[in-house]
């Protein structure tokens, strides 16, 4: 318990120096955005209304919760992780009496606290922009969404360890995230709601723990109309799988870890 | 003019034996390009359906706008990106003093010392969708049309360019506005799509301020051979600034460059 507090005092004040980098990493997440001016347009100018499934104020709240989700459920730690091993400070870390992933759990932790005020910004310009949106999500909405996002946050985390742990056997464990982070853009709702994906498609989708990633929470934030079932056990189910994964992986990896250079 | 060629050359072969040495990185490249014009095509696809399109604009249309974009996208990879990310260290580690003092233009030297086989299938790939859908949408090729086309192309990585370098010459001054450019990636995603898709207030920004419009839109209706003398003058005028502003805030921020630690 001290130790997480330590931990994640130390890492916000080490987070704080990095204001301005952080809040440029929270705008580079204006692609929701993109896609809200795309999708509105449509049913702006659509032939018949309600085809999408959602109206001009639901996609609209969709869309803003797809971005707040996003910037709390980012994971970096195979970059961090990467770097780490690249210059050898993995080795110090691994003698340490902590397991090393706690210390990247932290640093996240740290990282999405320093980019709350500039996500709350953003949020108020978008309620500028577009004043017939606001909506304020009831007490045990909020609280619904606030638990699906860490779940989603764990569940980012634990797949990018798991490719983090790449990194023992190869140079450039971050090269093989980027194949990761393609269905993510694509499969999880970011850039286009789940109700206007085919069939075929957005059952494929389903299987995939991407969905559950931004668009289940957004949904559940924004207070639209629920499109899963059992949304909270299959993202309890993906994080049971790929807890043990990473802790096997990590096990088998550090067995194999040599230092750099060595 | 025929100095520069050669050291242009020897540069460029330099880079790519240098970059042969990693053929993982190549295939992880290539895989990571086809996931993501198969989600790309996914995405446009779903704004399809009857009576709704992209902003008036046809399938087949739409795909060559998606065709620019890629092309774009494989020359950010291939020559924007190795190169411009190099300023910042270069003025980190104060060894721009040395590229200063090369009798070679300094702008030049840092924006083509390298490149990178990695947006090489990008670039093929875009063309070879431009050339097909042109040929489904029925643009007939006439030698005028082909220049014009050309010449908004021209005029496309001319803006493109001088946007990246901008951006990265404001690295003398703060030496960590590398992630800006993420910002301007993601910015310029909305380029995958006809501008007149957006609403129209976003038009105007997307065409004036970030000037998306010219990147990958007006390219595409030349190549469709419906763009106006209007358009096409504007986009030779737009290319014209920017490459002289651009020029001349290197030219200016040099004078505030004084080496490191001093």
């Amino acid at each position: 318990m001290r130790i997480a507090r330590v931990l994640l005092s130390s890492q916000y004040a080490y987070m704080l120096e990095y204001r301005a980098e952080i809040a440029l990493w929270t705008l580079s997440g204006v692609v929701p955005f993109i896609m809200l001016a795309l999708w509105s347009q449509v049913d702006a100018s659509g032939a018949n209304p309600g085809e999408l499934g959602l109206n001009r104020l639901q996609l609209g709240r969709y869309f803003l919760s797809a971005f707040i989700v996003r910037q709390f459920t980012i994971a970096w730690v195979v970059w961090a992780f990467e770097e780490d091993a690249l210059q050898g400070r993995l080795s110090h870390a691994l003698l340490q009496p902590l397991h090393p992933l706690w210390r990247y759990l932290a640093a996240h932790l740290a990282e999405q606290a320093t980019r709350l005020p500039f996500v709350a910004v953003l949020v108020g310009l978008f309620f500028l922009l577009q004043p017939d949106t606001v909506w304020l999500p009831s007490l045990p909405q909020a609280l619904t969404a606030l638990v699906a996002i860490w779940m989603a946050f764990a569940i980012h985390f634990l797949l990018q360890s798991a490719f983090a742990t790449l990194c023992f056997w190869s140079e450039r464990a971050s090269a093989l995230e980027r194949l990761l982070y393609i269905p993510y853009l694509f499969l999880s709702g970011l850039v286009a709601p789940l109700e206007v994906f085919p069939p075929a498609v957005r059952a494929f989708a389903l299987w995939t723990p991407f969905p559950y990633m931004i668009a289940f929470p957004a949904q559940l934030l924004s207070g639209n109309p629920l499109t899963f079932s059992g949304g909270f056990a299959a993202m309890a189910l993906w994080i049971a799988l790929l807890l043990p994964l990473v802790a096997l992986l990590w096990k088998a990896g550090v067995r194999r870890y040599s230092a750099m250079g060595a | 003019m025929g100095r520069y060629l050669l050291t242009l050359r020897r540069f460029w072969a330099t880079a790519l034996a240098g970059q042969l040495e990693y053929q993982l990185n190549l295939l992880i490249d290539l895989l990571a390009m086809a996931g993501n014009l198969a989600g790309s095509l996914f995405v446009i696809s779903l704004f399809y359906g009857p009576g709704r399109s992209l902003g008036g604009w046809s399938w087949e249309a739409a795909l060559v706008v998606l065709g620019v974009y890629t092309v774009l996208d494989g020359v950010c990879s291939s020559f924007l990106r190795p190169n411009l990310s190099t300023i910042a260290t270069h003025v980190q580690q104060g060894t721009l003093d040395f590229i200063l003092l090369k009798p070679i233009d300094s702008q030049f030297w840092l924006s083509f010392r390298t490149f990178s086989p990695a947006g090489l299938p990008e670039i093929g790939t875009g063309l070879g969708l431009i050339l097909w859908a042109a040929a489904k949408v029925g643009a007939s090729p006439s030698p005028t049309g082909f220049l014009t086309a050309a010449l908004m192309l021209a005029s496309s990585l001319v803006i493109l360019y001088s946007l990246w370098f901008g951006l990265a010459t404001t690295s003398i001054w703060f030496v960590k506005t590398w992630n800006a450019t993420e910002v301007l990636r993601a910015a310029l995603t909305a380029g995958r799509y006809p501008i007149s898709a957006y609403p129209l207030r976003l038009r105007s920004l997307l065409t004036v301020v970030l000037p998306v419009a010219f990147l990958t839109t007006v390219p595409a209706e030349a190549i469709l051979g419906r763009i106006s003398v209007n358009t096409g003058a504007a986009s030779l005028l737009m290319a014209t600034v920017t490459l002289m502003l651009c020029r001349g805030f290197w030219r200016y921020a040099l004078r505030f460059y004084t080496s490191a630690s001093s």
